[in-house]
This record gives structure tokens, C-alpha cells and sequence, in this order.
């Protein structure tokens, strides 16, 4: 296997407009499908891999994002810090390095009540910033216990942030010390509120930090109000909800809507990552300008 | 104080059902106010046994379950009415279950699951506050544990889940960091997020826990 650069790296530090997408691993062994469905990405310069994502689990993002690297499609794994101790995650982050897995993006993770394991223990044996104070000991040659590394990882490493959590100046304190460890892009939770996005790169700017706004492409009405009911930290406002229910096609009402969000994103920020949830053809309509 | 509270009587019924004769074991601490294990608990108890047509040999109320020599002590008083039981009934948090069943060869039953170290709001009301971690942050966090009352015990400020100052887990519940950091403010302080908390030493925590205080040093 050849080990290649971060083409995400590369991208964001020339300036350009990038495009992540995600995909999540199957409840099982059978990965045909979303095999199929990552080279069905288009446009888009590195796939996240979901870990356990909404505490649901799936089969290891490691494995399935070491075979997409294995197709040569570029990844960005995700790992939470919900199911694994400091010793695991380290391991893992070696496990990923070496099957030339680059860019990261580090979690807490959502609880382990969420998902379809709620008497799991939760472990959060580091937050998401001491992860990242992991991964950058990590890229100098040690690991936690201060011990060399026969072989050091060069990974990516970014983070996640929800730019419209208030209180804001609890919330920025966080992505502050998150950049002093060591995160070198944002991918931030899906964004329906322009104002709010702006507000939150007008503080993020300076920091120099790129920050790939999250679009997910809302299929209905009904899925509008399941995010708000269901996914912490996301908020869908009234007036998009009532777009969708009067829509006569609410999935191109949502392509138009997630659109939108790109065209924000486009003004102020250096990217998109987009959630399509098993829509991935409508991706050209919504990064068509 | 230790919060616990009384399995359900289904899951007492099958625990029982073996057994024909009952010693019946009470805590006059924390579960006597936690209303799961006093006097009033053990009578009662006594009554569904006999209700069930079970002998009861007799029972005894514990100061402190948690004492083990005292558990013995009180164990030999009772002794004719213990070894004439099958089986030995305890209404005590997990300390006190264990007292006991290190005093004595006879079998032992459980009657209650321990929850938490509980502060009381008032009665029947607890709130956990302290985890006991071996660590302590408090002087930094306005005296308010992230550790116990974020549940995902994160160092370094909230997670993405905050939602208008509220936690994921639980809506009704205020997000811990947005209480240490409105607090932090009313006091003009920075505490805690003037630096970034390393990884927690764990390892301050050991499992089982033993201490021996340390006389004549101060």
C-alpha cells in the first residue's frame, strides 16, 4: 500500500473550496454496499468514516475507511472517545496510520444513551481536546506514557464544533483550546442558521483554522422534526420545517435548502461537509452553484 | 450519604422463594434514611415474609452496616436466631451486604441496589454530586464536579450537545460547564479554563479502595 499525503491538507492549506462527505460502516459484515455508495462520491476530496455514530453500533471505521484508502479513495476517519480508554484509542490511531488512514476527526462522542446500547458503559477516559494533545504526542514520536514510537504516525487532525451552542463564549473557549492542540481543520454539526454561521467565523477567522460547514441534506419535513428531537446540537428552524411540509417535492426542497448552505459556506468559509444519508446522487445539485 | 433503594418485590420474590426461614438485617445509617433499610423497612419486610408463609428467626438493625467489626459483634448477639436462618435477609447498601457476608458463613441476600454517593435536597429527593474519583477539581471549577455531573465527565468544557445551556443526555438537566462557567464569571475568575486540563490520573483511583490514615504527621 502506498502512503500518500493528506490530499485534504493539501487543499485547504492552497485556499481551495473542499468537499467532504460521510458514509457510515454496515450493522454487520456485508460492506458491499457502502463501498459502492463512497465511489459514488463525487466531487468530494476526502469520505468521514462514523464511528458508532448516534452511539449505534456499526462494524469498526477503522476497517472500512483502511479498505476505502485501500481503493485509493481518501479518508477522514472519526473516532470517539465514547467506547475506547487512552490506551485503545492510541492503538488504534497507530492501527490507522499504518494502513495510511491520514486525516482524523477527533471526538467526545455522543452518549452512550442515544444508541441502540444504552446500558454500554460510556468510557470518556479523555475528552475530544486531550485526544487531540494525544495525537499531536503522537506525531512528535511519543505516546501518552511518554514512551518513543518505532514509527511515527503523520496524521491530519481536525475537530468538530457546534458554532451555534450558546452560551458562545463557553462553547469558542473549547474550539480555542481544541486549535492549541493541535486541530488543523473544523468540521463543524449541520448549520441552518446564517447569522449564527457568520457570527461564529468572524470569531473563527482569526485563528486560521479552516472550517468546513456542515450541510445535511434534509429529506422531508418529518426528518426535519426527528433532527430536532433527536440529534443534540442541531437545530432546524421553524420557517426551513415549513418550507419542507409545503413543498410539493420536499427532497428537491432540501437540495435547494442545503444549496443555500453551501452558498454561505462559499462566501465565508473554506468548505462544506455534506450529510446526504444514502442520497449521494443529489451531491452535484447542491454544490452547483 | 449512600442512596439506595429496595429491589422490586418481583426480583425479592424469586430471591426468597428458596428459602424457608429468614434473618432479617437492617442499616441504621443511610439507608434508614433513604427510608430502604430502617426499622420500618425490616418490618415490613418481616410482614411479606410471613404473608408468603416464611418463619422469620428474628432481626436486628445495624448502627452502621459499613463498620465490619461492629456487623460481627452484632452478628454473635443475634447468634442462635442467625444459624437457625437459611439465609441471612439484608436491607444495606453493597458495604453493608458485604460486612456482613465477611461475619459469618451463612448465606447471604442482597435486598437493595446502592445507586450514589447522594447529597439530599430534602427527604427522598438526592442529587449525586461527588463520584469519588481520587482527584479532586473542584477549587478550580467554582465548586462544581464536571466529573459527576457532566455525564460524560469532560475537563475541558462541554460537548457538542449543549443545547441552550442544557445537556444532551437530559434536557431538564443544566449543562454542568455552563454552571461552572456562569459561575467562574460571577466570581471574576477564570479557574479551570484559564488552562487545558490534561488527562485525569485515573490511576488515583484505585480499585478496591483502601485507606489507611496516616497518624501523627500534621
Amino acid at each position: 500500500m502506498t502512503v500518500v499525503g493528506s490530499r485534504l491538507a493539501k487543499q485547504l492549506s492552497a485556499g481551495h473550496f473542499t468537499v467532504t462527505a460521510e458514509v457510515a460502516p454496515p450493522r454487520g459484515t456485508d460492506v458491499a454496499g457502502v463501498l459502492e455508495q463512497a465511489r459514488r462520491l463525487q466531487g468530494v476530496t476526502a469520505i468521514n468514516v462514523t464511528d458508532n455514530q448516534g452511539a449505534n453500533m456499526r462494524l469498526s471505521a477503522l476497517a472500512l475507511a483502511a479498505m476505502l484508502q485501500a481503493e485509493g479513495l481518501e479518508t477522514v476517519l472519526q473516532m470517539t472517545c465514547r467506547d475506547r480508554n487512552r490506551m485503545a484509542l492510541q492503538s488504534d490511531l497507530l492501527g490507522a496510520a499504518a494502513f495510511g488512514i491520514r486525516n482524523l476527526l477527533l471526538l467526545s462522542g455522543d452518549h452512550a444513551r442515544f444508541g441502540d446500547h444504552p446500558d454500554a458503559r460510556s468510557v470518556f477516559d479523555l475528552d475530544s481536546v486531550q485526544l487531540l494533545d494525544m495525537v499531536t504526542e503522537l506525531m512528535d514520536g511519543r505516546n501518552m506514557a511518554g514512551k518513543p514510537l518505532q514509527g511515527v504516525p503523520d496524521f491530519f487532525p481536525g475537530a468538530a464544533v457546534n458554532p451555534l451552542a450558546e452560551p458562545f463564549e463557553l462553547m469558542f473557549q473549547k474550539v480555542r483550546k481544541k486549535v492549541d492542540c493541535g486541530a488543523r481543520f473544523f468540521q463543524t454539526q449541520a448549520v441552518f442558521d446564517r447569522a449564527g454561521l457568520e457570527r461564529f467565523n468572524s470569531e473563527a477567522k482569526p485563528l486560521g483554522v479552516p472550517v468546513l460547514v456542515g450541510v445535511l441534506l434534509l429529506r422531508n419535513a418529518a426528518m426535519a422534526r426527528f433532527v430536532n428531537a433527536n440529534i443534540p446540537g442541531v437545530k432546524v428552524p421553524k420557517q426551513i420545517v415549513s418550507r419542507l411540509e409545503k413543498a410539493g417535492d420536499p427532497l428537491a426542497e432540501g437540495v435547494a435548502i442545503a444549496r443555500e448552505v453551501v452558498s454561505w459556506a462559499r462566501c465565508h468559509c473554506q468548505g462544506v461537509h455534506l450529510m446526504t444519508l444514502g442520497h449521494e446522487d443529489r451531491i452535484p445539485a447542491i454544490l452547483s452553484s | 450519604m449512600i442512596i439506595s433503594e429496595q429491589k422490586p418485590l418481583a426480583e425479592l420474590g424469586e430471591m426468597v422463594a428458596p428459602f424457608q426461614r429468614f434473618f432479617l438485617i437492617g442499616c441504621g445509617a443511610c439507608a434508614t434514611v433513604c427510608k430502604s433499610g430502617g426499622e420500618e423497612q425490616v418490618f415490613l419486610l418481616q410482614e411479606w415474609l410471613t404473608e408468603q408463609d416464611k418463619e422469620v428467626t428474628g432481626s436486628m438493625v445495624i448502627d452502621e452496616a459499613c463498620h465490619l467489626l461492629r456487623a460481627g459483634r452484632d452478628l454473635r448477639h443475634h447468634q442462635a436466631a442467625v444459624y437457625e436462618a437459611d439465609v441471612l435477609l439484608v436491607l444495606a447498601c453493597g458495604g453493608g451486604v458485604q460486612s456482613i457476608s465477611s461475619q459469618t458463613e451463612q448465606r447471604v441476600i442482597g435486598g437493595l441496589n446502592s445507586l450514589f454517593l447522594g447529597n439530599v435536597r430534602r427527604f427522598g429527593q438526592y442529587e449525586e454530586r461527588c463520584s469519588l474519583c481520587g482527584d479532586c477539581l473542584l477549587n478550580e471549577t467554582a465548586g462544581i464536579c464536571p466529573v459527576t455531573r457532566c455525564p460524560k465527565g469532560l475537563l475541558n468544557g462541554p460537548c457538542g450537545g449543549m443545547q441552550d445551556g442544557s445537556c444532551e443526555v437530559d434536557p431538564d438537566l443544566e449543562c454542568a460547564w455552563r454552571l461552572i462557567y456562569e459561575r467562574l464569571q460571577r466570581q471574576k475568575r477564570s479557574g479551570v479554563f484559564a488552562r487545558r486540563v490534561p488527562a485525569k490520573a485515573w490511576g488515583r483511583r484505585r480499585r478496591p479502595g483502601r485507606h489507611r490514615l496516616k497518624t501523627g504527621e500534621h
